[in-house]
Protein backbone atom coordinates (compact mmCIF):
# COMPACT_ATOMS: atom_id res chain seq x y z
CA UNK A 1 0.00 0.00 0.00
CA UNK A 2 1.54 3.21 -0.57
CA UNK A 3 2.56 5.56 2.18
CA UNK A 4 0.09 8.24 1.74
CA UNK A 5 -2.53 6.72 3.90
CA UNK A 6 -1.67 6.12 7.43
CA UNK A 7 -3.37 3.80 9.59
CA UNK A 8 -1.70 3.11 13.15
CA UNK A 9 -5.04 2.29 15.07
CA UNK A 10 -5.69 -0.27 12.27
CA UNK A 11 -1.85 -1.49 12.15
CA UNK A 12 -2.29 -3.25 15.49
CA UNK A 13 -4.70 -5.54 14.39
CA UNK A 14 -1.74 -7.19 12.34
CA UNK A 15 -0.14 -8.23 15.04
CA UNK A 16 -0.32 -11.40 16.86
CA UNK A 17 -0.57 -15.27 15.27
CA UNK A 18 -3.86 -15.19 13.82
CA UNK A 19 -4.30 -13.43 10.37
CA UNK A 20 -5.99 -10.29 9.41
CA UNK A 21 -8.03 -8.68 7.32
CA UNK A 22 -6.54 -5.28 7.13
CA UNK A 23 -3.79 -7.16 5.59
CA UNK A 24 -5.92 -8.02 2.88
CA UNK A 25 -7.47 -4.93 2.54
CA UNK A 26 -3.81 -3.04 2.40
CA UNK A 27 -2.49 -5.94 -0.19
CA UNK A 28 -5.65 -4.63 -2.55
CA UNK A 29 -6.28 -0.88 -1.65
CA UNK A 30 -3.34 -0.09 -4.41
CA UNK A 31 -5.32 -2.04 -7.27
CA UNK A 32 -9.13 -0.32 -5.96
CA UNK A 33 -9.10 3.20 -4.68
CA UNK A 34 -12.54 1.92 -3.23
CA UNK A 35 -10.35 -0.37 -0.78
CA UNK A 36 -7.94 2.43 0.20
CA UNK A 37 -11.03 4.96 1.37
CA UNK A 38 -12.68 1.91 3.18
CA UNK A 39 -8.97 1.68 4.96
CA UNK A 40 -9.35 5.51 5.65
CA UNK A 41 -12.76 5.35 7.22
CA UNK A 42 -12.15 2.62 9.00
CA UNK A 43 -9.30 4.19 10.83
CA UNK A 44 -11.45 7.75 10.72
CA UNK A 45 -13.88 5.03 12.64
CA UNK A 46 -11.68 3.60 14.87
CA UNK A 47 -9.97 6.98 16.07
CA UNK A 48 -13.50 8.64 16.30
CA UNK A 49 -15.28 5.54 17.95
CA UNK A 50 -17.49 5.93 16.34
CA UNK A 51 -19.09 4.70 12.83
CA UNK A 52 -19.75 6.48 9.79
CA UNK A 53 -22.15 3.69 7.78
CA UNK A 54 -25.69 4.46 7.20
CA UNK A 55 -28.01 2.18 6.04
CA UNK A 56 -29.52 2.24 2.80
CA UNK A 57 -33.37 0.68 2.41
CA UNK A 58 -33.67 1.00 -1.36
CA UNK A 59 -31.28 -0.14 -3.47
CA UNK A 60 -31.50 -3.70 -4.96
CA UNK A 61 -31.89 -5.65 -8.65
CA UNK A 62 -35.18 -5.14 -10.41
CA UNK A 63 -38.07 -7.83 -9.12
CA UNK A 64 -35.85 -9.09 -6.27
CA UNK A 65 -36.30 -7.57 -2.53
CA UNK A 66 -33.31 -9.39 -1.07
CA UNK A 67 -29.95 -10.63 -2.08
CA UNK A 68 -28.58 -6.24 -1.60
CA UNK A 69 -28.06 -5.07 1.23
CA UNK A 70 -27.46 -1.03 0.95
CA UNK A 71 -24.64 0.94 2.77
CA UNK A 72 -23.54 4.58 2.57
CA UNK A 73 -20.57 6.30 3.95
CA UNK A 74 -21.64 8.97 5.77
CA UNK A 75 -18.47 10.84 4.92
CA UNK A 76 -18.75 10.98 1.67
CA UNK A 77 -16.96 13.86 0.58
CA UNK A 78 -13.91 12.71 2.60
CA UNK A 79 -13.95 9.19 1.07
CA UNK A 80 -15.85 9.32 -2.11
CA UNK A 81 -14.32 5.71 -2.49
CA UNK A 82 -17.18 4.13 -0.41
CA UNK A 83 -19.90 6.80 -0.68
CA UNK A 84 -21.89 3.91 -1.83
CA UNK A 85 -20.44 0.31 -0.25
CA UNK A 86 -23.51 -2.12 -0.65
CA UNK A 87 -22.95 -5.87 -0.19
CA UNK A 88 -24.73 -8.29 -2.41
CA UNK A 89 -25.56 -11.88 -0.89
CA UNK A 90 -25.01 -15.22 -3.61
CA UNK A 91 -26.77 -18.03 -2.96
CA UNK A 92 -24.24 -20.21 -1.87
CA UNK A 93 -23.85 -24.24 -3.72
CA UNK A 94 -26.05 -26.98 -1.09
CA UNK A 95 -22.73 -27.49 1.78
CA UNK A 96 -20.69 -24.95 0.03
CA UNK A 97 -19.17 -27.03 -2.33
CA UNK A 98 -17.19 -25.45 -5.14
CA UNK A 99 -15.09 -26.00 -8.05
CA UNK A 100 -11.73 -23.79 -8.67
CA UNK A 101 -13.13 -22.68 -11.59
CA UNK A 102 -16.48 -21.29 -10.04
CA UNK A 103 -14.48 -19.05 -7.58
CA UNK A 104 -12.81 -18.10 -10.49
CA UNK A 105 -16.14 -16.83 -12.06
CA UNK A 106 -17.33 -15.26 -8.85
CA UNK A 107 -13.73 -13.25 -8.23
CA UNK A 108 -13.81 -12.33 -12.02
CA UNK A 109 -17.32 -11.05 -11.81
CA UNK A 110 -16.50 -8.70 -8.11
CA UNK A 111 -13.22 -7.49 -9.73
CA UNK A 112 -14.98 -6.15 -12.51
CA UNK A 113 -17.90 -4.83 -10.70
CA UNK A 114 -17.36 -4.51 -7.20
CA UNK A 115 -14.20 -4.01 -4.51
CA UNK A 116 -13.44 -7.49 -4.91
CA UNK A 117 -13.81 -8.20 -1.45
CA UNK A 118 -15.07 -11.08 -0.07
CA UNK A 119 -16.45 -12.47 2.89
CA UNK A 120 -16.63 -16.41 2.18
CA UNK A 121 -18.96 -16.96 3.79
CA UNK A 122 -20.89 -14.50 5.98
CA UNK A 123 -23.16 -16.22 8.91
CA UNK A 124 -26.01 -16.03 6.31
CA UNK A 125 -24.47 -18.73 4.64
CA UNK A 126 -24.13 -17.03 1.35
CA UNK A 127 -20.96 -16.09 0.04
CA UNK A 128 -20.85 -12.27 0.25
CA UNK A 129 -19.80 -9.95 -2.42
CA UNK A 130 -18.40 -6.66 -0.16
CA UNK A 131 -18.67 -3.25 -1.58
CA UNK A 132 -19.82 -1.84 -5.03
CA UNK A 133 -22.10 1.36 -6.26
CA UNK A 134 -25.79 1.27 -7.23
CA UNK A 135 -24.99 1.88 -10.83
CA UNK A 136 -22.85 -1.69 -10.44
CA UNK A 137 -25.44 -3.89 -9.14
CA UNK A 138 -27.74 -4.93 -12.14
CA UNK A 139 -24.58 -5.38 -14.30
CA UNK A 140 -23.72 -7.54 -11.23
CA UNK A 141 -26.69 -9.54 -10.79
CA UNK A 142 -26.47 -9.85 -14.81
CA UNK A 143 -23.04 -11.08 -14.78
CA UNK A 144 -24.07 -13.55 -12.32
CA UNK A 145 -27.18 -15.15 -13.84
CA UNK A 146 -25.39 -15.16 -16.95
CA UNK A 147 -23.23 -17.78 -15.28
CA UNK A 148 -26.03 -19.63 -13.28
CA UNK A 149 -25.65 -17.67 -10.13
CA UNK A 150 -28.31 -16.09 -8.35
CA UNK A 151 -28.82 -14.04 -5.36
CA UNK A 152 -29.45 -15.15 -1.69
CA UNK A 153 -32.04 -14.04 0.54
CA UNK A 154 -32.19 -10.75 3.04
CA UNK A 155 -34.88 -8.65 4.72
CA UNK A 156 -38.43 -10.25 5.90
CA UNK A 157 -37.85 -13.54 3.30
CA UNK A 158 -37.21 -16.84 3.30
CA UNK A 159 -32.91 -16.27 3.79
CA UNK A 160 -30.89 -18.58 1.71
CA UNK A 161 -31.36 -22.23 3.34
CA UNK A 162 -28.10 -23.61 4.86
CA UNK A 163 -26.84 -27.25 4.86
CA UNK A 164 -23.71 -28.94 5.94
CA UNK A 165 -21.84 -30.91 3.93
CA UNK A 166 -24.33 -33.70 4.77
CA UNK A 167 -23.86 -37.62 2.92
CA UNK A 168 -20.95 -36.02 0.09
CA UNK A 169 -18.50 -36.39 3.09
CA UNK A 170 -19.88 -37.46 6.44
CA UNK A 171 -20.86 -40.63 7.60
CA UNK A 172 -23.27 -39.51 10.19
CA UNK A 173 -25.70 -37.81 7.78
CA UNK A 174 -29.25 -39.37 8.75
CA UNK A 175 -30.34 -37.80 5.48
CA UNK A 176 -29.46 -36.06 2.10
CA UNK A 177 -29.55 -32.35 3.49
CA UNK A 178 -27.49 -31.03 -0.01
CA UNK A 179 -30.82 -32.15 -1.95
CA UNK A 180 -32.90 -30.68 0.93
CA UNK A 181 -31.71 -27.70 0.76
CA UNK A 182 -31.34 -27.76 -3.44
CA UNK A 183 -35.40 -29.02 -3.36
CA UNK A 184 -36.27 -25.88 -1.19
CA UNK A 185 -33.91 -23.32 -2.71
CA UNK A 186 -36.12 -23.94 -6.15
CA UNK A 187 -39.00 -25.00 -4.12
CA UNK A 188 -39.73 -21.48 -2.80
CA UNK A 189 -37.97 -19.33 -4.88
CA UNK A 190 -40.66 -16.50 -4.84
CA UNK A 191 -40.15 -16.16 -1.04
CA UNK A 192 -36.40 -16.25 -1.15
CA UNK A 193 -36.33 -13.51 -3.80
CA UNK A 194 -39.66 -11.58 -2.95
CA UNK A 195 -40.32 -10.88 0.90
CA UNK A 196 -43.74 -11.40 1.94
CA UNK A 197 -43.36 -12.61 5.28
CA UNK A 198 -43.55 -10.69 8.66
CA UNK A 199 -39.67 -11.17 9.35
CA UNK A 200 -36.61 -12.98 8.08
CA UNK A 201 -37.35 -16.98 8.39
CA UNK A 202 -33.98 -19.08 8.51
CA UNK A 203 -33.60 -22.77 7.21
CA UNK A 204 -30.52 -24.91 8.35
CA UNK A 205 -30.19 -27.88 7.38
CA UNK A 206 -27.99 -30.65 9.84
CA UNK A 207 -27.22 -34.31 8.71
CA UNK A 208 -26.96 -35.57 12.38
CA UNK A 209 -27.20 -33.84 15.91
CA UNK A 210 -23.79 -32.56 15.91
CA UNK A 211 -25.40 -30.09 13.97
CA UNK A 212 -22.47 -28.37 12.09
CA UNK A 213 -24.84 -25.45 10.95
CA UNK A 214 -26.22 -24.63 14.37
CA UNK A 215 -29.69 -25.17 13.08
CA UNK A 216 -30.60 -25.42 16.89
CA UNK A 217 -29.72 -21.90 17.68
CA UNK A 218 -29.51 -19.79 14.16
CA UNK A 219 -32.71 -20.72 12.03
CA UNK A 220 -36.22 -20.64 12.34
CA UNK A 221 -36.78 -23.30 11.70
CA UNK A 222 -34.06 -26.50 12.07
CA UNK A 223 -33.59 -29.90 10.17
CA UNK A 224 -31.70 -31.80 12.33
CA UNK A 225 -30.36 -35.52 11.16
CA UNK A 226 -31.58 -38.32 14.19
CA UNK A 227 -32.25 -41.73 13.98
CA UNK A 228 -34.76 -43.71 15.63
CA UNK A 229 -33.29 -47.42 16.18
CA UNK A 230 -30.12 -48.08 18.27
CA UNK A 231 -26.74 -47.26 17.62
CA UNK A 232 -24.86 -49.39 15.08
CA UNK A 233 -21.68 -50.90 17.07
CA UNK A 234 -18.74 -53.04 15.79
CA UNK A 235 -17.65 -54.88 18.90
CA UNK A 236 -14.97 -56.28 17.13
CA UNK A 237 -13.58 -52.57 16.67
CA UNK A 238 -14.53 -51.07 20.32
CA UNK A 239 -11.97 -53.75 21.61
CA UNK A 240 -9.20 -52.78 19.80
CA UNK A 241 -9.77 -49.26 21.06
CA UNK A 242 -9.29 -51.55 24.34
CA UNK A 243 -6.53 -53.04 23.36
CA UNK A 244 -5.31 -49.38 22.73
CA UNK A 245 -5.26 -48.56 25.85
CA UNK A 246 -7.72 -45.92 25.48
CA UNK A 247 -9.60 -44.18 28.41
CA UNK A 248 -13.01 -45.66 27.53
CA UNK A 249 -14.29 -45.23 31.00
CA UNK A 250 -13.03 -41.55 31.68
CA UNK A 251 -13.51 -40.06 27.78
CA UNK A 252 -16.83 -42.27 26.81
CA UNK A 253 -18.45 -43.76 29.89
CA UNK A 254 -18.25 -41.45 32.13
CA UNK A 255 -19.04 -38.67 29.58
CA UNK A 256 -22.34 -39.87 28.39
CA UNK A 257 -25.33 -37.55 29.64
CA UNK A 258 -27.64 -40.60 30.46
CA UNK A 259 -25.38 -42.77 31.65
CA UNK A 260 -26.89 -44.97 29.23
CA UNK A 261 -23.43 -46.62 28.56
CA UNK A 262 -21.00 -49.63 30.14
CA UNK A 263 -18.75 -51.58 29.11
CA UNK A 264 -18.04 -55.42 30.27
CA UNK A 265 -14.70 -56.99 28.77
CA UNK A 266 -14.22 -55.73 26.13
CA UNK A 267 -17.39 -55.72 25.04
CA UNK A 268 -19.45 -51.70 25.06
CA UNK A 269 -23.34 -52.52 26.06
CA UNK A 270 -25.71 -49.11 24.72
CA UNK A 271 -28.86 -48.80 26.89
CA UNK A 272 -30.61 -47.36 23.66
CA UNK A 273 -33.92 -46.31 25.25
CA UNK A 274 -32.21 -44.15 27.01
CA UNK A 275 -30.06 -42.38 24.61
CA UNK A 276 -30.60 -38.80 23.49
CA UNK A 277 -28.75 -39.00 20.62
CA UNK A 278 -25.74 -36.53 21.80
CA UNK A 279 -23.25 -37.78 19.36
CA UNK A 280 -20.90 -37.71 22.06
CA UNK A 281 -19.77 -41.31 21.81
CA UNK A 282 -20.26 -42.15 18.31
CA UNK A 283 -17.63 -38.95 17.69
CA UNK A 284 -14.97 -40.84 19.97
CA UNK A 285 -15.40 -43.80 18.85
CA UNK A 286 -15.97 -43.06 14.92
CA UNK A 287 -14.95 -46.97 14.33
CA UNK A 288 -16.73 -48.83 16.33
CA UNK A 289 -19.79 -47.14 16.67
CA UNK A 290 -22.40 -45.19 13.74
CA UNK A 291 -25.68 -43.97 13.50
CA UNK A 292 -28.55 -46.25 13.49
CA UNK A 293 -30.05 -47.30 10.38
CA UNK A 294 -33.99 -45.86 10.71
CA UNK A 295 -33.41 -42.27 9.85
CA UNK A 296 -34.63 -39.36 9.54
CA UNK A 297 -34.61 -35.79 10.64
CA UNK A 298 -35.92 -33.63 13.80
CA UNK A 299 -37.34 -30.59 13.32
CA UNK A 300 -36.62 -27.18 15.63
CA UNK A 301 -38.74 -24.30 15.54
CA UNK A 302 -37.90 -20.99 16.58
CA UNK A 303 -34.18 -20.03 17.06
CA UNK A 304 -33.12 -16.33 16.99
CA UNK A 305 -30.92 -13.72 18.11
CA UNK A 306 -31.72 -10.94 20.65
CA UNK A 307 -33.43 -8.19 18.25
CA UNK A 308 -37.20 -7.85 19.12
CA UNK A 309 -37.29 -10.46 22.19
CA UNK A 310 -34.12 -12.25 23.95
CA UNK A 311 -32.40 -14.91 22.10
CA UNK A 312 -33.95 -18.63 21.31
CA UNK A 313 -33.14 -21.90 21.14
CA UNK A 314 -35.04 -23.58 18.52
CA UNK A 315 -37.32 -26.27 20.52
CA UNK A 316 -38.94 -29.67 18.78
CA UNK A 317 -41.77 -29.54 16.42
CA UNK A 318 -41.71 -33.16 14.99
CA UNK A 319 -39.17 -35.85 16.91
CA UNK A 320 -38.86 -37.89 13.77
CA UNK A 321 -39.73 -36.93 9.89
CA UNK A 322 -39.11 -39.31 7.28
CA UNK A 323 -36.87 -37.71 4.71
CA UNK A 324 -37.12 -40.22 1.74
CA UNK A 325 -39.20 -37.70 -0.06
CA UNK A 326 -39.46 -33.91 0.70
CA UNK A 327 -43.29 -33.35 0.12
CA UNK A 328 -44.17 -33.83 3.37
CA UNK A 329 -41.83 -31.22 4.43
CA UNK A 330 -42.93 -28.73 1.96
CA UNK A 331 -46.41 -28.98 3.72
CA UNK A 332 -45.10 -28.33 6.86
CA UNK A 333 -43.38 -25.54 5.94
CA UNK A 334 -46.81 -24.12 3.88
CA UNK A 335 -49.09 -24.91 6.80
CA UNK A 336 -46.52 -22.98 9.36
CA UNK A 337 -46.05 -20.06 7.54
CA UNK A 338 -49.88 -19.51 6.81
CA UNK A 339 -50.19 -19.45 10.78
CA UNK A 340 -47.73 -17.05 10.96
CA UNK A 341 -48.63 -15.28 7.80
CA UNK A 342 -52.24 -14.73 9.74
CA UNK A 343 -51.41 -14.68 13.13
CA UNK A 344 -47.83 -12.83 13.08
CA UNK A 345 -47.15 -9.35 14.37
CA UNK A 346 -44.80 -6.84 12.16
CA UNK A 347 -41.17 -7.96 13.13
CA UNK A 348 -42.32 -10.73 14.74
CA UNK A 349 -39.97 -14.17 13.76
CA UNK A 350 -41.99 -17.83 14.46
CA UNK A 351 -40.66 -18.52 17.59
CA UNK A 352 -41.47 -15.11 19.21
CA UNK A 353 -45.02 -15.80 17.97
CA UNK A 354 -45.38 -19.17 19.14
CA UNK A 355 -44.32 -17.86 22.75
CA UNK A 356 -46.52 -15.45 22.57
CA UNK A 357 -49.59 -16.72 21.16
CA UNK A 358 -48.78 -20.23 23.07
CA UNK A 359 -47.64 -23.68 21.93
CA UNK A 360 -51.24 -24.97 21.76
CA UNK A 361 -52.57 -22.52 20.04
CA UNK A 362 -49.59 -22.67 17.14
CA UNK A 363 -50.04 -26.40 17.32
CA UNK A 364 -53.96 -26.46 16.42
CA UNK A 365 -52.88 -23.89 13.68
CA UNK A 366 -50.80 -25.74 12.04
CA UNK A 367 -52.51 -29.12 12.77
CA UNK A 368 -49.87 -31.38 14.87
CA UNK A 369 -50.36 -32.96 17.73
CA UNK A 370 -48.38 -32.11 20.58
CA UNK A 371 -46.01 -34.89 21.77
CA UNK A 372 -43.73 -35.19 24.63
CA UNK A 373 -40.90 -34.34 23.26
CA UNK A 374 -41.94 -30.95 22.78
CA UNK A 375 -41.56 -30.38 26.41
CA UNK A 376 -38.55 -27.96 26.83
CA UNK A 377 -39.42 -27.64 30.82
CA UNK A 378 -41.87 -28.67 33.81
CA UNK A 379 -44.59 -26.47 33.77
CA UNK A 380 -44.29 -23.07 35.44
CA UNK A 381 -47.73 -22.23 35.58
CA UNK A 382 -50.31 -23.54 37.89
CA UNK A 383 -53.49 -22.68 36.06
CA UNK A 384 -54.39 -25.61 33.26
CA UNK A 385 -57.63 -26.13 33.06
CA UNK A 386 -58.74 -29.49 32.02
CA UNK A 387 -62.71 -28.80 31.27
CA UNK A 388 -62.90 -29.07 27.65
CA UNK A 389 -61.08 -32.01 27.63
CA UNK A 390 -63.06 -33.41 30.41
CA UNK A 391 -66.27 -32.34 28.29
CA UNK A 392 -64.97 -34.27 25.44
CA UNK A 393 -64.67 -37.17 27.37
CA UNK A 394 -67.96 -36.70 28.84
CA UNK A 395 -69.78 -36.02 25.13
CA UNK A 396 -67.80 -39.45 23.84
CA UNK B 1 -62.86 -16.82 -7.87
CA UNK B 2 -65.43 -14.16 -9.73
CA UNK B 3 -64.04 -11.36 -11.76
CA UNK B 4 -61.51 -9.23 -9.69
CA UNK B 5 -58.61 -9.22 -12.27
CA UNK B 6 -55.36 -9.33 -11.18
CA UNK B 7 -54.62 -5.68 -13.08
CA UNK B 8 -57.29 -4.83 -10.62
CA UNK B 9 -55.63 -5.62 -7.50
CA UNK B 10 -52.57 -4.41 -8.37
CA UNK B 11 -53.81 -1.54 -8.85
CA UNK B 12 -56.04 -0.82 -5.90
CA UNK B 13 -52.80 -2.06 -3.93
CA UNK B 14 -50.52 0.39 -6.04
CA UNK B 15 -53.72 2.90 -4.67
CA UNK B 16 -52.93 2.03 -1.07
CA UNK B 17 -49.15 2.08 -1.05
CA UNK B 18 -49.51 5.67 -2.89
CA UNK B 19 -51.99 7.28 -0.33
CA UNK B 20 -49.73 5.71 2.48
CA UNK B 21 -46.45 7.33 1.01
CA UNK B 22 -43.92 9.36 3.85
CA UNK B 23 -46.41 8.14 6.63
CA UNK B 24 -46.60 4.42 7.21
CA UNK B 25 -44.58 1.59 5.17
CA UNK B 26 -46.67 -1.16 3.69
CA UNK B 27 -45.37 -4.44 3.50
CA UNK B 28 -46.64 -7.63 1.89
CA UNK B 29 -49.30 -8.86 4.23
CA UNK B 30 -50.51 -5.24 4.95
CA UNK B 31 -51.26 -5.15 1.41
CA UNK B 32 -52.99 -8.61 0.84
CA UNK B 33 -55.00 -8.25 4.07
CA UNK B 34 -56.64 -4.95 2.61
CA UNK B 35 -57.39 -6.98 -0.55
CA UNK B 36 -58.99 -9.79 1.66
CA UNK B 37 -60.67 -7.29 3.31
CA UNK B 38 -62.10 -5.37 0.67
CA UNK B 39 -62.86 -8.10 -2.08
CA UNK B 40 -63.44 -11.05 0.64
CA UNK B 41 -63.28 -14.51 -1.09
CA UNK B 42 -63.25 -12.68 -4.54
CA UNK B 43 -59.46 -13.05 -4.01
CA UNK B 44 -57.17 -15.39 -2.65
CA UNK B 45 -53.71 -15.20 -1.35
CA UNK B 46 -52.18 -16.35 -4.77
CA UNK B 47 -53.82 -13.52 -6.39
CA UNK B 48 -52.80 -10.86 -4.08
CA UNK B 49 -48.98 -12.19 -4.87
CA UNK B 50 -49.23 -12.24 -8.49
CA UNK B 51 -50.79 -8.48 -8.31
CA UNK B 52 -47.76 -7.79 -5.96
CA UNK B 53 -45.54 -9.35 -8.19
CA UNK B 54 -47.22 -7.27 -11.31
CA UNK B 55 -46.37 -4.14 -9.25
CA UNK B 56 -42.81 -4.68 -8.35
CA UNK B 57 -41.63 -6.46 -12.02
CA UNK B 58 -43.24 -2.58 -13.79
CA UNK B 59 -41.19 -0.41 -11.76
CA UNK B 60 -43.92 0.81 -10.66
CA UNK B 61 -43.09 -0.43 -6.51
CA UNK B 62 -39.98 -1.49 -5.26
CA UNK B 63 -39.05 -3.56 -2.13
CA UNK B 64 -37.37 -1.53 0.25
CA UNK B 65 -36.17 -2.13 3.81
CA UNK B 66 -36.02 -0.59 7.25
CA UNK B 67 -35.90 -2.53 9.92
CA UNK B 68 -38.15 -4.87 7.75
CA UNK B 69 -39.15 -5.30 3.90
CA UNK B 70 -41.97 -3.02 2.81
CA UNK B 71 -43.14 -1.84 -0.41
CA UNK B 72 -43.03 1.99 -1.23
CA UNK B 73 -43.00 3.68 -4.45
CA UNK B 74 -39.73 4.20 -6.48
CA UNK B 75 -37.60 7.32 -4.77
CA UNK B 76 -34.18 8.35 -4.04
CA UNK B 77 -33.70 7.64 -0.52
CA UNK B 78 -32.23 9.84 1.93
CA UNK B 79 -29.02 7.86 2.92
CA UNK B 80 -28.05 8.33 -0.86
CA UNK B 81 -27.28 11.67 -0.18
Amino acid sequence: MSDDLKTPLLDELEKGAWPSFVKDLKSMADKKPMVKDLLGQLEKSYADKRGYWKHGGLVGVMGYGGGVIGRYSALPDEFPGVSHFHTMRVNQPSGWFYTSDALNELFDIWDEHGSGLLNVHGSTGDLVFLGTVTDELEPTFRALTAKNWDLGGSGSDLRTPSCCVGPARCENACYDTLALSYDLTHNYQDELHRPMFNYKYKIKMSGCPNDCTAAIARSDMGIIGIWKDDIQVDQAAFAEYIDSEMDIQGSVVDKCPTGCISVEGKEIKIDNSNCVKCMHCINTLPKALRVGKERGAAITLGAKAPIVEGALFGSVMIPFMDMSNFEDMHDLIDRIWEFWDEHGKNRERIGECIERIGLATFLEGIGLDPVPQMVKQPRDNPYIFYEEYFEEEEEA
Amino acid sequence: MAGISIEQIADDMYQLVAESAGQKKLKSTDLTKAMTSKYGDQVSKQDCKAAIKLLIDSGRCVYGYFGGSSIELPHKEASAN
